[in-house]
């Protein structure tokens, strides 16, 4: 694609098969604690198990 | 849906449910936004009338285009639409399992700051120390309702938790003392104002927390405008050497500099980059959450000062990153790859359910904002969470459920944001905070194309190499 260049990212429509484990942080409890969203959580799910 | 801007030289699209993003140059940036209503040869026919002068835009060319649009929408990475509506959007609160805890260790504080969303640390209520046996029980109810999690998170706040400091060491160590057998492992934070740092809280800090958050809000006049003691004193000069300090022995453990900004100093990018020059390179600046009529309030006014900012910030982190000499900004960090499922997009901040605060003496709130507020007052750690039903409403606590929330491009990034700040802002949980929104999107949007940045110059240097 010559004028589209699409960044890898986490494919949301199949994490909904292999999410939801639940082991990830609590959103606001690190640095925020008043204005946290979810973007920036890491997901704790090895990559093999995320595929 | 899709989400397109300009932004830094970048032209960005955001497919929102399937969370692709995609770089893209003018010309597919404007057939993009016409194309999903107009079909192919409208959109055609309008590039030519816009570009036909440029040597590169011909007939053939945008039809080609076309046919990269239908294959990302074939794909699922653009227009694509809500794809969650039958999905368990509670299965992680469904079990009521804990999984935080935010443990109010000190009612109290050594500082006297105006803005303080805790009253100078007593919750509009009495000054209290947690006693040991308080802070245990806690620890033994997260274990008891933490399910099959097995990372819990405890957070020692206050008030100002340093002045409870034994309790804080007795809790950890009788915490490390049970997590092997309880198959656990607990994950600490200290919150602090920097006044009680010493070289005894570095150690035992850099042995057993996972992050520590160091309150300074930038420069000095800044900073002693609101972070006082209670003779009136600034702090500013007291706490830099030992936050400079601790932020050194960290390594490379985890740590933040967290500030908040005001209507006094709109123009925060300064108070970054001047933290960043005492040599903290983790940083957070959080915009003040208080009540309209407070002269510290942000106003409608101030939003394109503030949007300027975050855009001054994102430009001047690239360049840093460039440079070699990286930053991080809390609210920029971003994982496009690997980051949350959809099941933590969707379900919210999981506090009164997940996340819970618990006050000196053992009483549970949703979480360390609604504390002092009795109507929110959820149970205690020997009886549990008996008000099930003050529960379930935070429960259902989800995009889905959020009024406001329904056309936002946003969502699944912030995952409706903060109960407590809808609360306070248009009384219900189930609320927005409309400013907090504002800010929110526009953070993401500097994120993202930082985001953008680095992908291009990873190709370039893949390119050179």
């Amino acid at each position: 694609m010559k004028r589209i260049q699409t960044i890898e990212t986490r494919d949301l429509k199949k994490s909904a098969a292999n999410g939801g484990c639940g082991e990830c942080q609590t959103s606001c409890q690190s640095a925020c604690k008043t204005s946290c969203g979810v973007a920036n959580q890491k997901c704790e799910r090895k990559e093999e198990n995320k595929k | 849906m899709i989400h397109q801007y300009k932004l830094n030289g970048y032209n960005i699209v955001l497919d929102v449910y399937s969370g692709s993003v995609h770089i893209v140059d003018d010309v597919v940036y404007d057939m993009i936004a016409m194309y999903e209503s107009a079909g192919a040869d409208a959109t055609v026919a309008a590039m030519l009338e816009k570009y036909g002068d440029r040597p590169d835009v011909t007939e053939a060319e945008l039809y080609d285009c076309v046919e990269d649009i239908e294959a990302l929408k074939k794909a699922g990475k653009l227009y694509s639409t809500d794809l969650y509506e039958g999905i368990d959007v509670g299965r992680l609160k469904e079990k009521n399992e804990i999984k935080a805890l935010c443990l109010h260790v000190a009612h109290t504080c050594n500082l006297n700051c105006e803005y303080c969303f805790a009253s100078q640390g007593k919750y509009h209520g009495e000054r209290a120390l947690m006693s040991y046996e308080v802070g245990k029980r806690a620890l033994d109810f997260l274990v008891e309702n933490s399910g099959s999690h097995v990372n819990l998170e405890v957070d020692f706040f206050g008030g100002e938790p340093l002045m409870n400091f034994d309790v804080v060491k007795k809790l950890v160590a009788y915490a490390r003392s049970i997590e092997k057998e309880k198959n656990k492992n607990f994950r600490f934070t200290l919150t602090t104002n920097g006044v009680l740092v010493d070289d005894d809280v570095i150690d035992f800090a850099n042995r057993e927390m996972n992050n520590v958050v160091m309150s300074i809000d930038g420069r000095r006049e800044v900073h002693d405008r609101f972070r006082r003691d209670y003779a009136g004193n600034g702090s500013y000069d007291k706490i830099i050497p030992k936050f400079q300090k601790f932020a050194r022995a960290r390594g490379d453990r985890e740590y933040y500099v967290r500030g908040t900004y005001t209507h006094y100093n709109t123009d925060f990018t300064n108070d970054l980059f001047h933290l960043a020059d005492l040599g903290f390179s983790r940083l957070s600046m959080e915009p003040v959450v208080c009540a309209p009529d407070d002269p510290c309030a942000l106003t409608e006014d101030d939003l394109p000062t503030l949007y300027e900012q975050y855009e001054i910030l994102a430009k001047e982190m690239i360049k840093r990153e460039r440079d070699g000499k990286p930053l991080t900004f809390y609210h920029y960090m971003i994982d496009l790859s690997h980051g949350p499922c959809i099941y933590k997009r969707l379900s919210g901040c999981g506090s009164g359910v997940e996340y819970l605060a618990v006050t000196p003496w053992g009483d549970l709130y949703p979480c360390h904002q609604f504390v002092g507020d009795e109507k929110y007052l959820m149970g205690n750690i020997w009886d549990g969470v008996t008000n099930t039903g003050l529960r379930d409403r935070f429960k259902n606590c989800n995009v889905y459920a959020r009024r406001g929330c329904d056309d936002c491009w946003g969502k699944l990034y912030c995952s409706g944001g903060c109960a407590a700040n809808a609360y306070h802002a248009t009384g219900d949980i189930l609320g927005t905070y409309e400013y907090g929104c504002k800010l929110f999107l526009k953070r993401m949007e500097c994120a993202i194309m930082m985001q953008a940045a680095m992908y291009e110059d990873e190709k370039e240097n893949k390119k050179t190499e």
